[in-house]
């Protein structure tokens, strides 16, 4: 018997890799099932599956949800991860949403064709280090806790704690003027869900490599 | 006594838009500060009140919110149009991320260089009638209820409206094929507060013409 979530997408990152993020965060284990060819997206779209005939899709407590917000914001609130009143739940949305848009200027670098891939990178740099670490490093000055919000782990975390592992491995030295969020992302990957979840041999996808994207692409064309 | 929202944007729908409809709905009175010059956009970035240096941001309950979704999740939680459990919410928050993916396109349309343009014009102008009303047609076929969640009145209930009636600017037929959806509209658009903000001289903004695009394009060093 399987009461357990089920995830389809590809064989790797992209958008449904900050909803494996916030699963394992909370402790729940899921089943992934990996769209590799453009006739098992096709019957997903015919079995009626799709609701806006995209994935994510991730199947769960009965139902069958998609877009990827949706589906976090699910998550979170099951399993306490989005704080305890509203304006803490403002407070997680909006470092959610900056986290987001940060992750955002990174996931389609796979897509681009290489000379503007390096000039998008540089973008993203320095947004990072100009727009989004200040934030979250003032965030963790001014209250002086340990999670952003609440005095409690939450979505923001996990979702930031990913961000800037992201942008690590395109710059490893990213963090160099931000002392809190260092100690921060040490703290966060010593929480026994999240550091099981570091753990090779975890669902955790790696970076899009060609394969990726080449499947993605095979998938999508085929309609 | 509080104090009415305040919100800071240029004079025009953007992604602004979609906030002043559900204040609307809510029957909550706000006010507006319109950017109207790269310098005011400069002041408000010097002077720290938006969090990630982006409009728009809404001045409310004593917050300075940012994020556009997280402003709507604030405002439907309030004021209780947000469904009544985690499963509510969840469809809420498909149907919501559905029709905003469908008007993005439509809002960043003017901003495009003509040959991007082309490129999205086909997309625009089909995607509404055969990736999202389809689905919204068959959620009130399915159920039979007036409302999209619940049976109850809800912000997918306003956002959905919204997407409406901006596809139908577009292409005035748009709904032809949707009996159940031509009288949700008539239905939703008969509430007392979506009548009052469907009035001349309500708060909402006619579509973008070519003053607001040049607008927008200098406060924010678009061209």
């Amino acid at each position: 018997m399987s009461g357990r979530p089920k995830l389809t997408y590809f064989k790797g990152r992209g958008r449904m890799e900050s909803i494996r993020w916030l699963l394992a965060a909370a402790g729940v284990e899921f089943d992934e099932e990996f769209l590799e060819t453009g006739e098992q997206y096709e019957k997903l779209l015919e079995d009626g599956d799709l609701l806006f005939q995209q994935v994510p899709l991730v199947e769960m407590d009965g139902m069958k949800l998609v877009q990827t917000k949706a589906i976090q914001r699910y998550i979170a609130g099951k399993h306490n991860l989005y704080g305890k009143d509203l304006k803490e739940q403002v407070l997680i949305d909006m470092y959610v949403e900056g986290a987001d848009d940060l992750m955002l200027l990174i996931i389609p670098l796979g897509f681009l064709p290489p000379d503007q891939r390096e000039k998008q990178i540089q973008v993203m740099l320095e947004k990072a280090n100009t727009r989004y670490f200040p934030v979250y490093e003032k965030v963790l000055k001014d209250h002086g806790q340990n999670f952003l919000v609440g005095n409690k782990l939450s979505w923001a975390d996990v979702h930031l704690f990913e961000a800037i592992l992201m942008v690590e491995e395109k710059k490893a030295s990213v963090l160099s003027a931000f002392p809190l969020l260092q100690a921060y992302k040490e703290r966060i990957s010593k929480i026994p869900t999240i550091a099981k979840f570091l753990e090779p041999g975890s669902k955790r996808k790696p970076p899009p490599d060609d394969v990726y994207v080449k499947t993605v692409n095979t998938v999508f064309k085929r309609i | 006594m509080a104090a009415k929202p305040k919100l800071h944007y240029p004079n025009g729908r953007g992604k602004m838009e979609s906030i002043r409809w559900l204040l609307a709905a809510a029957g909550v009175e706000f006010e507006e500060q319109f950017l109207e010059t790269r310098e005011q956009y400069e002041k408000l970035m010097k002077d720290g009140v938006l969090l990630f240096q982006q409009v728009p941001m809404v001045e409310m309950d004593g917050m300075k919110l940012v994020q556009t979704r997280a402003i709507l999740k604030y405002i439907a939680t309030k004021y209780n149009l947000y469904g009544n459990d985690l499963k509510e919410r969840v469809l809420i928050d498909m149907y919501v991320e559905g029709t905003t993916d469908l008007m993005e396109p439509i809002m960043m349309y003017p901003l495009l260089p003509p040959v991007e343009q082309e490129k999205r014009l086909s997309l625009i102008t089909q995607r509404p009638a055969t990736r999202y009303f389809p689905v919204y047609e068959k959620v009130l076929k399915d159920h039979g209820q007036n409302f999209l969640v619940g049976n109850r009145f809800s912000w997918a209930d306003v956002q959905l409206l919204e997407a409406i009636l901006m596809s139908e600017e577009l292409i005035p037929t748009v709904l032809s094929d949707f009996p159940l959806l031509q009288a949700f509209k008539a239905r939703i658009s008969s509430i007392p507060t979506i009548e009052k903000f469907l009035q001349p001289g309500s708060q909402r903004k006619p579509p973008p013409g070519p003053k607001y695009v040049e607008t927008v394009k200098e406060i924010f060093n678009l061209n």
